[in-house]
Protein backbone atom coordinates (compact mmCIF):
# COMPACT_ATOMS: atom_id res chain seq x y z
CA UNK A 1 0.00 0.00 0.00
CA UNK A 2 1.07 3.20 -0.88
CA UNK A 3 1.15 5.94 1.72
CA UNK A 4 -1.49 7.89 0.29
CA UNK A 5 -3.34 4.86 0.68
CA UNK A 6 -2.28 4.26 4.14
CA UNK A 7 -3.55 8.03 5.01
CA UNK A 8 -7.17 7.74 3.26
CA UNK A 9 -8.23 4.14 5.02
CA UNK A 10 -6.75 5.04 8.35
CA UNK A 11 -8.47 8.62 7.66
CA UNK A 12 -11.65 6.92 7.01
CA UNK A 13 -11.77 4.29 9.15
CA UNK A 14 -11.15 7.11 12.36
CA UNK A 15 -13.68 9.75 10.61
CA UNK A 16 -16.41 7.18 10.15
CA UNK A 17 -15.88 5.34 13.45
CA UNK A 18 -15.64 8.63 15.26
CA UNK A 19 -19.54 9.58 13.78
CA UNK A 20 -20.19 5.89 15.10
CA UNK A 21 -19.04 5.81 18.10
CA UNK A 22 -19.67 9.23 19.74
CA UNK A 23 -22.65 9.38 21.12
CA UNK A 24 -22.67 5.41 22.51
CA UNK A 25 -19.52 6.57 24.11
CA UNK A 26 -21.40 9.03 26.10
CA UNK A 27 -24.52 6.88 26.90
CA UNK A 28 -26.30 9.07 28.39
CA UNK A 29 -29.28 10.73 26.63
CA UNK A 30 -27.74 13.68 24.04
CA UNK A 31 -30.24 16.49 24.06
CA UNK A 32 -29.61 17.76 20.25
CA UNK A 33 -30.02 21.45 19.39
CA UNK A 34 -33.76 21.02 17.81
CA UNK A 35 -32.49 22.73 14.60
CA UNK A 36 -29.73 20.34 14.02
CA UNK A 37 -32.42 17.18 15.24
CA UNK A 38 -34.51 18.20 12.03
CA UNK A 39 -31.56 18.95 9.70
CA UNK A 40 -29.70 15.18 10.78
CA UNK A 41 -33.33 13.83 9.32
CA UNK A 42 -32.75 14.96 6.28
CA UNK A 43 -29.09 13.63 5.78
CA UNK A 44 -30.09 10.14 4.70
CA UNK A 45 -32.54 10.73 1.73
CA UNK A 46 -30.18 14.21 0.67
CA UNK A 47 -27.38 12.20 0.72
CA UNK A 48 -28.72 9.09 -1.00
CA UNK A 49 -30.97 10.84 -3.42
CA UNK A 50 -27.84 13.09 -4.45
CA UNK A 51 -25.75 9.90 -5.02
CA UNK A 52 -27.94 8.08 -6.81
CA UNK A 53 -29.90 10.81 -9.12
CA UNK A 54 -26.78 11.88 -11.51
CA UNK A 55 -26.24 7.85 -11.97
CA UNK A 56 -29.77 7.21 -13.13
CA UNK A 57 -30.31 10.42 -15.59
CA UNK A 58 -26.75 10.72 -16.50
CA UNK A 59 -25.04 7.08 -16.23
CA UNK A 60 -22.62 8.23 -18.96
CA UNK A 61 -21.10 10.96 -16.84
CA UNK A 62 -21.59 13.83 -19.42
CA UNK A 63 -25.22 15.15 -20.15
CA UNK A 64 -29.07 14.25 -19.57
CA UNK A 65 -29.85 11.35 -20.72
CA UNK A 66 -33.46 10.71 -20.65
CA UNK A 67 -33.86 8.21 -23.20
CA UNK A 68 -35.49 4.98 -23.17
CA UNK A 69 -32.17 3.23 -24.19
CA UNK A 70 -30.83 4.29 -21.06
CA UNK A 71 -31.24 1.05 -18.88
CA UNK A 72 -30.17 3.13 -15.49
CA UNK A 73 -33.42 5.37 -15.74
CA UNK A 74 -35.66 2.97 -16.59
CA UNK A 75 -34.46 0.23 -13.90
CA UNK A 76 -34.15 3.13 -11.46
CA UNK A 77 -38.17 4.32 -12.12
CA UNK A 78 -39.12 0.72 -11.42
CA UNK A 79 -37.40 0.14 -7.91
CA UNK A 80 -38.94 3.55 -7.27
CA UNK A 81 -42.65 2.52 -8.40
CA UNK A 82 -41.80 -1.13 -7.03
CA UNK A 83 -40.24 0.44 -3.50
CA UNK A 84 -43.44 2.78 -3.35
CA UNK A 85 -45.95 0.56 -3.73
CA UNK A 86 -44.90 -2.25 -1.57
CA UNK A 87 -42.46 -1.13 0.84
CA UNK A 88 -40.18 -4.06 0.78
CA UNK A 89 -36.49 -4.07 0.29
CA UNK A 90 -35.45 -7.00 -1.57
CA UNK A 91 -38.27 -6.90 -3.87
CA UNK A 92 -36.86 -3.11 -4.53
CA UNK A 93 -33.81 -4.51 -5.24
CA UNK A 94 -34.58 -7.84 -7.30
CA UNK A 95 -36.81 -5.97 -9.52
CA UNK A 96 -35.04 -3.42 -10.40
CA UNK A 97 -32.26 -5.42 -11.05
CA UNK A 98 -34.67 -7.47 -13.25
CA UNK A 99 -35.68 -4.57 -14.92
CA UNK A 100 -32.00 -3.42 -15.64
CA UNK A 101 -30.89 -6.23 -17.01
CA UNK A 102 -33.55 -7.21 -19.33
CA UNK A 103 -33.74 -3.71 -20.27
CA UNK A 104 -29.57 -3.43 -21.09
CA UNK A 105 -30.20 -6.86 -22.82
CA UNK A 106 -32.97 -6.51 -25.27
CA UNK A 107 -31.06 -2.71 -26.20
CA UNK A 108 -27.97 -4.34 -26.24
CA UNK B 1 -35.20 -15.25 23.91
CA UNK B 2 -31.61 -17.01 24.28
CA UNK B 3 -28.59 -15.78 23.25
CA UNK B 4 -28.02 -17.57 20.20
CA UNK B 5 -31.37 -17.01 19.56
CA UNK B 6 -31.52 -13.95 19.18
CA UNK B 7 -27.66 -13.82 17.51
CA UNK B 8 -29.27 -15.95 14.46
CA UNK B 9 -32.67 -13.92 14.33
CA UNK B 10 -30.67 -11.27 13.73
CA UNK B 11 -28.38 -12.75 11.14
CA UNK B 12 -31.97 -14.17 9.65
CA UNK B 13 -33.67 -10.95 9.72
CA UNK B 14 -30.42 -9.23 7.85
CA UNK B 15 -30.87 -11.36 4.97
CA UNK B 16 -33.24 -9.21 2.47
CA UNK B 17 -30.08 -6.68 2.87
CA UNK B 18 -27.31 -8.86 2.39
CA UNK B 19 -29.29 -9.48 -1.24
CA UNK B 20 -28.50 -6.03 -1.92
CA UNK B 21 -25.06 -5.60 -0.54
CA UNK B 22 -23.65 -8.53 -2.32
CA UNK B 23 -23.73 -7.38 -6.19
CA UNK B 24 -22.99 -3.82 -3.88
CA UNK B 25 -19.95 -5.45 -2.44
CA UNK B 26 -18.51 -7.40 -5.63
CA UNK B 27 -19.35 -4.26 -7.95
CA UNK B 28 -16.89 -1.87 -5.01
CA UNK B 29 -13.79 -4.90 -5.04
CA UNK B 30 -14.18 -4.84 -9.30
CA UNK B 31 -14.38 -1.06 -9.25
CA UNK B 32 -11.84 -0.15 -6.63
CA UNK B 33 -9.20 -1.94 -8.11
CA UNK B 34 -10.09 -0.91 -11.66
CA UNK B 35 -9.91 3.12 -9.96
CA UNK B 36 -6.22 2.80 -9.01
CA UNK B 37 -6.64 1.90 -5.81
CA UNK B 38 -4.32 -1.87 -4.89
CA UNK B 39 -5.58 -4.79 -4.00
CA UNK B 40 -4.68 -4.89 -0.19
CA UNK B 41 -6.11 -1.13 -0.30
CA UNK B 42 -9.50 -2.02 -1.32
CA UNK B 43 -9.65 -4.84 0.99
CA UNK B 44 -8.60 -2.90 3.79
CA UNK B 45 -11.29 -0.39 3.26
CA UNK B 46 -13.40 -2.69 3.40
CA UNK B 47 -12.43 -4.19 6.97
CA UNK B 48 -11.67 -1.13 8.46
CA UNK B 49 -13.91 1.88 7.01
CA UNK B 50 -16.81 -0.70 6.54
CA UNK B 51 -19.23 1.48 4.73
CA UNK B 52 -20.25 1.36 1.44
CA UNK B 53 -21.46 4.39 -0.03
CA UNK B 54 -18.88 6.35 1.26
CA UNK B 55 -16.57 3.84 -0.12
CA UNK B 56 -17.95 4.48 -3.57
CA UNK B 57 -17.73 7.60 -3.55
CA UNK B 58 -14.13 7.51 -2.27
CA UNK B 59 -12.96 5.23 -5.55
CA UNK B 60 -14.40 7.09 -7.64
CA UNK B 61 -12.29 10.11 -5.99
CA UNK B 62 -9.47 8.59 -6.26
CA UNK B 63 -10.22 7.64 -10.13
CA UNK B 64 -10.80 11.38 -10.92
CA UNK B 65 -7.60 12.09 -8.90
CA UNK B 66 -8.83 14.33 -5.91
CA UNK B 67 -6.82 15.11 -3.29
CA UNK B 68 -6.78 13.14 0.46
CA UNK B 69 -8.50 16.13 2.20
CA UNK B 70 -11.11 16.32 -0.37
CA UNK B 71 -11.61 12.78 -0.24
CA UNK B 72 -11.69 12.92 4.13
CA UNK B 73 -14.28 15.71 4.20
CA UNK B 74 -16.88 13.89 1.41
CA UNK B 75 -16.35 10.91 3.93
CA UNK B 76 -17.71 13.08 6.54
CA UNK B 77 -20.60 14.01 5.01
CA UNK B 78 -21.40 10.93 3.06
CA UNK B 79 -21.27 9.12 7.09
CA UNK B 80 -22.61 11.88 9.05
CA UNK B 81 -26.26 10.28 8.54
CA UNK B 82 -25.00 7.09 10.94
CA UNK B 83 -24.91 9.69 14.02
CA UNK B 84 -28.36 9.77 13.63
CA UNK B 85 -28.89 6.04 13.39
CA UNK B 86 -26.40 6.02 17.00
CA UNK B 87 -28.95 8.69 18.31
CA UNK B 88 -32.06 6.52 17.63
CA UNK B 89 -30.29 3.19 19.16
CA UNK B 90 -28.68 4.81 22.26
CA UNK B 91 -31.39 4.04 24.18
CA UNK B 92 -30.98 0.30 23.73
CA UNK B 93 -27.67 -0.09 23.86
CA UNK B 94 -26.26 2.66 26.74
CA UNK B 95 -26.90 -0.23 29.58
CA UNK B 96 -24.18 -2.28 27.91
CA UNK B 97 -20.36 -2.04 28.14
CA UNK B 98 -18.21 -0.24 26.12
CA UNK B 99 -16.83 -3.73 24.95
CA UNK B 100 -20.17 -3.90 23.45
CA UNK B 101 -20.69 -0.28 22.33
CA UNK B 102 -17.18 -0.03 20.29
CA UNK B 103 -17.92 -3.19 17.91
CA UNK B 104 -21.65 -2.58 17.65
CA UNK B 105 -20.88 0.94 16.93
CA UNK B 106 -17.80 -0.04 14.54
CA UNK B 107 -20.31 -2.25 12.75
CA UNK B 108 -23.63 0.23 12.30
CA UNK B 109 -24.44 0.21 8.70
CA UNK B 110 -27.76 1.68 7.30
CA UNK B 111 -28.61 -1.60 6.58
CA UNK B 112 -27.72 -2.98 10.21
CA UNK B 113 -29.79 0.23 11.82
CA UNK B 114 -32.94 -0.35 9.80
CA UNK B 115 -33.28 -4.06 10.86
CA UNK B 116 -32.12 -4.05 14.37
CA UNK B 117 -34.00 -0.42 14.71
CA UNK B 118 -37.43 -2.51 13.52
CA UNK B 119 -36.68 -5.05 15.87
CA UNK B 120 -36.48 -3.18 18.90
CA UNK B 121 -39.51 -0.89 18.11
CA UNK B 122 -41.61 -4.14 17.57
CA UNK B 123 -39.92 -6.60 20.53
CA UNK B 124 -41.05 -4.60 23.81
CA UNK B 125 -39.77 -7.39 25.91
CA UNK B 126 -36.83 -7.01 27.68
CA UNK B 127 -33.94 -5.96 26.36
CA UNK B 128 -31.57 -8.59 28.56
CA UNK B 129 -29.90 -10.40 25.67
CA UNK B 130 -31.20 -8.49 22.41
CA UNK B 131 -27.59 -7.03 21.88
CA UNK B 132 -27.04 -10.61 20.40
CA UNK B 133 -29.46 -9.47 17.89
CA UNK B 134 -27.71 -6.64 16.89
CA UNK B 135 -24.52 -8.52 16.61
CA UNK B 136 -25.69 -10.91 14.44
CA UNK B 137 -27.42 -8.78 12.11
CA UNK B 138 -23.92 -6.88 11.82
CA UNK B 139 -21.64 -9.94 11.57
CA UNK B 140 -23.89 -10.90 8.63
CA UNK B 141 -23.49 -7.71 6.68
CA UNK B 142 -19.36 -7.26 7.80
CA UNK B 143 -18.40 -10.82 6.64
CA UNK B 144 -21.11 -10.19 3.37
CA UNK B 145 -19.70 -7.26 2.73
CA UNK B 146 -16.08 -8.24 2.80
CA UNK B 147 -16.28 -11.94 1.21
CA UNK B 148 -17.96 -9.73 -1.89
CA UNK B 149 -15.47 -7.13 -1.96
CA UNK B 150 -12.79 -10.12 -2.04
CA UNK B 151 -15.35 -11.68 -4.75
CA UNK B 152 -15.29 -8.19 -6.84
CA UNK B 153 -11.27 -7.52 -6.72
CA UNK B 154 -10.74 -11.62 -8.07
CA UNK B 155 -14.18 -11.22 -10.35
CA UNK B 156 -12.18 -7.81 -11.49
CA UNK B 157 -9.00 -9.85 -12.33
CA UNK B 158 -10.38 -13.15 -14.42
CA UNK B 159 -13.09 -11.06 -15.72
CA UNK B 160 -11.14 -7.83 -17.23
CA UNK B 161 -14.59 -6.05 -18.95
CA UNK B 162 -16.76 -6.48 -15.43
CA UNK B 163 -16.73 -2.55 -14.59
CA UNK B 164 -18.75 -2.04 -17.48
CA UNK B 165 -21.25 -4.53 -17.15
CA UNK B 166 -23.24 -2.43 -15.02
CA UNK B 167 -23.53 -4.42 -11.73
CA UNK B 168 -23.14 -0.88 -9.87
CA UNK B 169 -26.91 -0.39 -10.80
CA UNK B 170 -27.11 -2.98 -7.51
CA UNK B 171 -26.22 0.19 -5.51
CA UNK B 172 -29.06 2.37 -7.14
CA UNK B 173 -31.89 -0.19 -6.63
CA UNK B 174 -30.30 -0.67 -2.84
CA UNK B 175 -30.55 3.73 -2.44
CA UNK B 176 -33.84 3.70 -4.01
CA UNK B 177 -35.11 0.81 -1.37
CA UNK B 178 -34.00 2.39 1.29
CA UNK B 179 -34.95 6.41 0.25
CA UNK B 180 -38.46 5.58 -0.88
CA UNK B 181 -39.82 4.65 2.03
CA UNK B 182 -38.15 7.68 4.13
CA UNK B 183 -40.73 9.92 1.93
CA UNK B 184 -43.66 9.92 3.87
CA UNK B 185 -44.22 13.78 4.10
CA UNK B 186 -43.77 16.80 1.86
CA UNK B 187 -40.82 18.06 3.29
CA UNK B 188 -39.10 14.57 2.73
CA UNK B 189 -39.95 14.57 -0.69
CA UNK B 190 -39.17 18.19 -1.42
CA UNK B 191 -35.74 17.44 0.00
CA UNK B 192 -35.21 14.49 -1.67
CA UNK B 193 -35.94 16.30 -5.34
CA UNK B 194 -33.46 19.29 -4.45
CA UNK B 195 -30.69 17.12 -3.31
CA UNK B 196 -31.19 14.90 -6.72
CA UNK B 197 -32.04 18.07 -8.87
CA UNK B 198 -28.73 19.98 -7.44
CA UNK B 199 -26.41 17.11 -7.60
CA UNK B 200 -27.46 17.04 -11.29
CA UNK B 201 -27.39 20.25 -12.55
CA UNK B 202 -23.46 20.80 -10.06
CA UNK B 203 -22.61 17.39 -11.79
CA UNK B 204 -20.11 19.41 -13.78
CA UNK B 205 -18.00 20.36 -10.27
CA UNK B 206 -15.19 19.30 -10.29
CA UNK B 207 -13.59 16.85 -6.30
CA UNK B 208 -17.68 15.91 -5.78
CA UNK B 209 -18.22 19.64 -4.66
CA UNK B 210 -21.65 18.79 -5.87
CA UNK B 211 -22.69 16.30 -4.26
CA UNK B 212 -21.44 18.32 -1.22
CA UNK B 213 -23.39 21.05 -2.41
CA UNK B 214 -26.53 18.97 -3.34
CA UNK B 215 -26.80 17.21 -0.05
CA UNK B 216 -26.87 20.60 1.95
CA UNK B 217 -28.91 22.04 -0.29
CA UNK B 218 -31.50 19.42 0.37
CA UNK B 219 -31.06 19.83 3.98
CA UNK B 220 -31.82 23.00 3.91
CA UNK B 221 -34.91 22.91 1.35
CA UNK B 222 -36.67 19.73 3.71
CA UNK B 223 -35.96 22.28 7.22
CA UNK B 224 -37.47 25.16 5.60
CA UNK B 225 -40.17 23.21 3.93
CA UNK B 226 -41.32 21.79 7.43
CA UNK B 227 -40.55 25.09 8.92
CA UNK B 228 -43.32 26.62 6.06
CA UNK B 229 -45.91 23.27 7.26
CA UNK B 230 -45.39 23.97 10.98
CA UNK B 231 -46.93 27.21 10.37
CA UNK B 232 -50.17 25.42 9.44
CA UNK B 233 -50.05 22.65 12.30
CA UNK B 234 -47.58 22.48 14.95
CA UNK B 235 -46.13 18.87 14.67
CA UNK B 236 -42.93 18.42 15.08
CA UNK B 237 -41.17 14.89 14.79
CA UNK B 238 -38.77 14.39 17.48
CA UNK B 239 -35.94 12.36 17.06
CA UNK B 240 -35.89 9.35 19.05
Amino acid sequence: MSSFEIALILGMAVITFVIRYTLFAVGHRVRFNPLVARALTYVPVAVLTAIVAPIMLMPDGDGLQLTLDNAYLVGGVAAILIAARWRNLLATIAGGMLCFFLWRWFYG
Amino acid sequence: MSRSRELLLGMRDTIPMLVGALPFGIVFGTLAVSSGLSISATLAMSALVFAGSAQFVAASLVASGAGLVVILLTTLIVNLRHALYSASLLPHVRHLPQRWRVPLAFWLTDESFAVVHRHYLLDKGPLEHKHWYFLGSCLAMYSVWFVCTLVGVLLGQALPGLADWGLDFAMVATFIGIVVPLLRNRPMIIAALVAGGTAVLAHGLPYQLGLMLAALLGVVAGVLAEHAAGRERLTVPEVE
